[in-house]
């Protein structure tokens, strides 16, 4: 059997190449970039602006605006994952791109891959007025230089129904617990390991989980298996914001990890739905505006900035999208348009509320105390599709 | 008659007849002119795409920055074959489309011997329409159609529960997958399996009954030999379209109803893993291989 020599011969190939990967996602050195030293004024318009957005992040509504005042027109271009911007913002945006929205889980990867250069806040006016957690989160800031400006921020919350779950849940061992089987959701990205690791760090503080994003290999086991054991129970994992909402209309899920935005949607359409932070807290995500190392219009992305950095534009961004600004000074503005916004999406919160959520960032593999030891986000990935079979 | 005119004297002067009289000249020029883009078509976006597949299979990415490194070596081989995540997601592929082509057979057999030996030529075109009119929908809205239909509270358990059985509750199963894939691959399997079933000759089926065949033995013992090799084209649609799907799965599979097209759509789209992404994708193509290896055996590429 010819074909039979050919595929062992393949096989033996493959056994006897063992390699060793010289990539070690090491994170010790300096971001390339970390000696660009921004601008200290923001000169005049180039007239073009092209950006790598969330979809809905370049809306209408307020972009025409901006071109208007400051002659930049925006040309946007929407990605759908952390990834596919990391990749478009390869070889610093290639030229091409001037900025790009990404969340925490993209940030340490464009910084340390040398796609993004350092910004200067002061050019910000409104940086003042930010949250004070946003103005150096540590997705975007590494020793005191700015990677980027920050946006806004979600929390990923509890959802759940209120017919099926008469008392709001405290815990999240409600979406572990095997008594709810058939009727867990929860969201199909590798992240979701993190709030698995964060109901441990909890639950199980023999682990000795610090930082869910930061798990040594005992601990990502134990968050791995947590979370094989949770599958039984999940009829249907969700990818898209649109799907959670019609499992919760259908009655295919009743609980589960969501965005704030699924809850107003399914409250707007009539679903006896509420959502809650438990007594673990919550992951959750927080964007920012990062300027491309090789970005062409570099003025522009600057006055852009700026701009989406004002109250009006924060509050319209928020309740268009059904996220939180981080301008504090846009939460007047915000209950001016919708009534009650601001405290709905907690862009009131005191500080210690940020002490509740874990924003997302890049698994690598350098820990807080400096050792080797952590899992980087490639075997996350890799973990997540054992563990969805 | 094109060669007298060729050879007749030709008039001196005139850029067509100088360019036609360099054809005659060099009489593999045309052909070769002709077979040109297509070939190049063929080679460059073809089969250059899958030597860069193989090729990137070999390298490796960054595990922080995602980059890819051209770092040849088998890693993403090994994982594939060490892992038993992934055997686990290459025989469930492989068991739901053999599943789906078993499905299809049965199902567009008779629909196509009915269309091809009994129906009239005017119920004839009326199937043919029906069995096409699906194609003509997007395929989303049809998957999302199967949603509707699956789901909790669905067409299908509002049906059950008003006969009074209890609910079904087969939306977002492996079993929802088999439905919908079987459903949306059948025009593939009924189109083949009708062009090879007309071309059953009348007169060996009259010589059957002439030498006393009775009409289910027609059928096994003429028809049915004849007819295989349409079957076994169509096979090699419903298979490979199946073994290559990401998108019904994603829509109505549930927990566990990861095939390989997702997998590789997750590390091309999420993980941005191309390398792994691209070893993984040489699976459904060594399988394919040896599908049509087998099928060229039973005879299929006489049907096309």
């Amino acid at each position: 059997m010819k074909f039979g020599a050919v595929a062992a011969l393949a096989m033996l190939l493959v056994a006897a190449c063992g390699s060793t990967n010289p990539n070690t996602g090491n994170t010790l050195a300096p971001p390339p970039t970390a000696n660009l030293k921004p601008p200290d004024k923001i000169g005049a318009g180039e007239g073009q602006l092209n950006l790598i957005a969330w979809e809905g992040y370049v809306d209408d509504s307020w972009a025409k605006a901006f071109t208007q005042q400051t002659g930049c027109v925006v040309n946007a271009k929407y990605a759908g994952s952390s990834d596919e911007m990391t990749s478009l913002m390869k070889d610093g945006g290639g030229g091409q791109y001037d900025m790009v929205s990404a969340s925490g889980d993209a940030d340490l990867r464009l910084i340390y891959g040398g796609d993004v250069k350092p910004m200067n806040e002061k050019l910000i006016p409104d940086y003042t007025n930010f949250q004070t957690y946003f103005k150096t989160p540590p997705y975007n800031t590494i020793n005191g230089i700015h990677y980027g400006i920050s946006l806004q921020w979600g929390p990923n919350v509890l959802l759940y129904n209120t017919t099926k779950f008469k008392i709001a849940p405290t815990s999240w061992s409600a979406v572990y617990d095997s008594s709810n089987k058939g009727i867990v959701t929860a969201y199909d990205y590798a992240i979701t390991i993190a709030d698995a690791a964060l109901y441990l760090s909890k639950s199980q503080p023999s682990l000795g989980i610090k930082d869910p994003y930061e798990l040594t290999k005992k601990q990502f086991d134990a968050t791995v298996a947590l979370l094989t054991q949770q599958r039984q129970l999940i009829k249907k994992y969700w990818g898209l914001a649109s799907d959670e909402i019609s499992q919760f209309q259908n009655g295919d899920a009743y609980i589960g990890a969501a965005w704030p935005y699924q809850t107003i949607q399914l409250k707007a359409a009539g679903a006896p739905v509420a959502d809650t932070i438990p007594s673990e807290g919550a992951t959750g995500w927080g964007d920012t505006w990062m300027l491309a190392t090789k970005a062409p219009h570099p003025n522009c992305a600057y006055l852009w900035t700026a701009y989406v950095s004002t109250p009006q534009v924060q509050a319209a961004q928020a309740l268009f999208f059904g996220e939180t600004p981080v301008n504090t000074k846009a939460c007047a503005q915000m209950d001016a348009s919708s009534p009650g916004s601001c405290a709905q999406y907690h862009a009131d919160a005191p500080g210690s509320y940020f002490d509740t959520i874990k924003f997302w960032k890049t698994p690598v593999t350098t820990c807080a105390d400096g050792s080797q030891s952590c899992i980087p986000y490639d075997q996350w990935v890799s973990a997540w599709t054992a563990i969805k079979g | 008659m094109s060669v007298e005119a060729a050879r007749r004297p030709r008039p001196k002067g005139g850029g067509a007849v100088r360019f036609s009289g360099f054809f005659w000249r060099f009489p593999w020029l045309r052909p070769l002119l002709l077979l040109t883009p297509p070939l190049a078509w063929f080679v460059v976006v073809y089969f250059a795409s899958l030597v860069l597949l193989l090729v990137t299979a070999f390298w490796t990415t960054n595990p922080f920055t995602t980059q890819i490194v051209q770092f040849w070596n088998t890693d993403n081989f090994q994982r594939l074959i060490n892992e038993p995540t992934y055997h686990a997601i290459i025989g469930r592929t492989v068991l739901i489309a053999s599943l789906v082509t078993i499905t299809d057979a049965v199902l567009a057999f008779p629909f196509a011997y009915f269309m091809a030996r009994v129906a009239s030529r005017r119920i004839q075109t009326l199937l043919f329409a029906a069995v096409l009119l699906p194609l003509w929908a997007s395929y989303l809205a049809r998957v999302y159609a199967w949603i509707l239909i699956l789901n909790h509270s669905g067409v299908l358990n509002w049906s059950m529960h008003l006969v009074g059985l209890p609910p079904a509750n087969i939306g977002y199963t492996n079993i929802a997958m088999w439905i919908v894939f079987s459903y949306i691959w059948l025009p593939f399997m009924i189109i083949p399996t009708y062009a090879a079933l007309e071309r059953v000759p009348e007169s060996l089926i009259e010589a059957a009954t002439d030498l006393g065949a009775r009409r289910w033995q027609t059928v096994r013992d003429v028809v049915l030999p004849l007819a295989l090799p349409g079957v076994v084209a169509g096979s090699i649609f419903t298979f490979s379209l199946t073994l290559g799907d990401f998108i019904t799965p994603i829509l109505v599979g549930g927990a566990g109803s990861t095939l390989i097209g997702n997998v590789v759509y997750d590390n091309v789209g999420i993980a941005n893993n191309v390398p792994f992404a691209a070893a993984l994708a040489t699976v459904p193509v060594a399988i394919m291989a040896v599908y049509l290896l087998i099928a060229q055996r039973l005879g299929a590429f006489r049907a096309l």
